[in-house]
């Protein structure tokens, strides 16, 4: 079984993040960048699918500028055997993401997709339903447990109700949810082996794909700001204070 | 313009996102079509024509609608789709699911999570766990949208829409349904409630966890929990507050034992008024709070526990 996984190079999680006080983005320059979270998910599924030895090969793809040849590095360490990287310096929106790597698919003809369920910089959670949709495959988004079973994955998902399981036949496009595993640290010895690993980097360009942008963004702001807030001094306080808010009078 | 906005329901009965979803179609302008697509759901039919505001109900009543099969409700949309400028989900699980899919075979760029709608082709929404809010023109000439609930107010009753049923197109669905493990609760639904009362994982335990949940009845409140109390196992996933969780805007939110990382506060600014309990002054959430009580939620929950109760 080959299994491809899609990485993003998104601000780190962890950076405090900062808006252009102009209004045109956020501040991406000198600040740490590293794997989506949630793909990190998708990669650590793809790579103990690969030790169990129900997968053959696993190959991760990523879209970005040079530079994010670094989570395909990552990737490799984590135990992708080959990546590649789609360069283009220009913002793809989900809809040209998904079209690209339905190209991709198109070439390596995997039997499983793993991504994460959303990228923590745009939070839009499409591109695997986008994909899928466009492959017209069957999709598991949100996923919590993935088994493989006979030509099949099965799929554990969060929903708003609870959990709900899916049986999908393979190929299939499976989105990892953060519950599905704890991704690997990598370690040195690994993160040496993965730059002897190859890593196609291809130009956009050579897709042929509509990849322009549909959405224009106008500005982005920071959040308001709250109002300072008040300490509560002792229970009868907090007692009072939850009483009078719970019953909906106003406390200035 | 019309706008097609798809109901949330659980079969039984319609979800109070729907009403949500309706007034944000209403800001939109033009004719406001529902769609009900399940199977048995005549009465969730009814309810959603009840709605003020709404012109027409569609109902798609099918075995294979049951539950919420996404390449069923795909199919089905897309045979409906060319008669509106606008379909209109809500940022949930079916409405994530869903509406991402539909836009890649029309081959439109769908905007997602909306919290505020401009204009028919202009909105707000949140970017990185809410620390940025992103203002976006779509000038597609169908938009797919979905909005967060908790940022529109629910359109009132008293509506009286035609109800017309649609015909479901057989779809060879790939994908099979195997079992529903639902939360059995009777706490009101998180992402509408009025009040949420949330525990971190600082209550230590499954067994310390229902403190919370007995505060919350006793306040008519829906339990939150953070990302580390469900890994923890001390509440079920579907309680989860936070970027990946569901985003709540109550009138009241108490966060008890909780810090308050980014991706927890993404999902709880909204809230009118915060009322955090923390041992430790320097949580992001206690310094987020309206209100905050440095102490120990050990002695604190229980007081309040006792004084609602008396």
């Amino acid at each position: 079984m080959k299994i491809l996984v899609a990485v993003k190079r998104v601000i780190d999680h962890n950076v405090r993040l900062r808006v252009r006080p102009d209004g045109s983005g956020v501040e991406t320059a000198g600040v740490r960048m590293s794997m989506n979270p949630f793909c990190k998910n998708a990669m650590e599924e793809a790579a103990r699918l690969k030790q169990a030895g129900t997968a053959d090969e696993v190959v991760a793809v990523s879209i970005g500028p040079a530079k994010a040849n670094d989570v395909l590095l990552t990737a490799l360490a984590m135990g992708a055997d080959r990546a590649i990287l789609i360069e283009t310096d220009a913002e793809v929106e989900t809809l040209g993401v998904a079209r690209l790597l339905k190209a991709v698919v198109e070439e390596e003809k995997p039997d499983l997709i793993l991504m994460g369920k959303q990228a923590v910089d745009g939070d839009n959670n499409h591109t695997g339903q986008m994909l899928a949709g466009l492959l017209d495959w069957p999709q598991a988004t949100f996923a919590s447990a993935v088994a493989i079973e006979d030509g099949s994955v099965r799929v554990m998902r969060e929903v708003d109700y609870g959990q709900s399981e899916h049986l999908l036949p393979l190929p299939a496009v499976v989105t990892a949810d953060l519950r599905l595993n704890t991704p690997r640290n990598t370690a040195l010895p690994a993160v040496m082996a993965a730059r002897k690993k190859p890593l196609a980097v291809r130009p956009v360009a050579e897709f042929g794909v509509d990849i322009a942008p549909r959405l224009v963004v106008e500005k982005v702001e920071p959040p308001p700001p709250r109002p300072e807030g008040t300490a509560l001094g002792s229970l009868d306080e907090l007692v009072l204070t939850v009483r009078t808010l719970a019953s909906g009078e106003a406390l200035s | 313009m019309s706008v097609l906005v798809l109901a949330d329901h659980d079969l039984a009965k319609l979800s109070d996102a729907t009403a949500r979803a309706v007034s944000a179609a209403g800001q939109l302008g033009g004719a406001v079509h529902v769609l009900v697509a399940g199977s048995g759901i005549a009465d969730v039919a009814a309810e959603a024509a009840a709605i003020a505001g709404i012109a027409k109900v569609l109902v798609a009543d099918s075995e294979t609608l049951a539950d919420a099969p996404v390449e069923a409700l795909t199919a089905l949309i897309e045979t409906l789709i060319g008669d509106y400028t606008h379909v209109l989900g809500i940022a949930g699980a079916v409405g994530r699911d869903v509406l991402p899919r539909l836009a890649a075979r029309r081959g439109i760029q769908p905007v997602t999570d909306i919290t505020t709608i401009l204009a028919p082709d202009r909105f707000v929404r949140p970017v990185y766990a809410g620390n940025a809010f992103e203002t976006v023109q779509s000038a597609q000439d169908t938009q797919i949208l979905s909005v967060r609930a908790s940022s529109f107010a629910p359109a009132g009753e008293g509506g009286a829409a035609e109800i017309v049923s649609v015909s479901v197109p057989e779809t060879a669905g790939l994908a099979r349904f195997v079992a529903a493990h639902r939360t059995e609760s009777d706490a009101p639904d998180l992402q509408t409630a009025s009040i949420v009362v949330s525990g971190g994982v600082a209550l230590g335990s499954r067994e310390n966890f229902r403190m919370i949940e007995e505060l919350a009845a006793l306040l008519g409140a829906a339990v939150g929990a953070t990302r580390a109390a469900v890994d923890a196992g001390y509440a079920p996933n579907d309680w989860q507050v936070g970027q990946t969780g569901k985003v709540v805007a109550p009138d009241l939110y108490i966060g008890i034992g909780i810090s308050g990382a980014l991706q927890h506060q993404a999902g709880m600014l909204g809230a009118k008024k915060i009322v955090a309990i923390n041992t430790d002054a320097e949580a992001p959430l206690m310094k987020l709070a309206d209100f905050a009580y440095l102490g120990d939620l050990f002695e604190a929950v229980p007081a309040l526990i006792a004084a609602l109760k008396g």
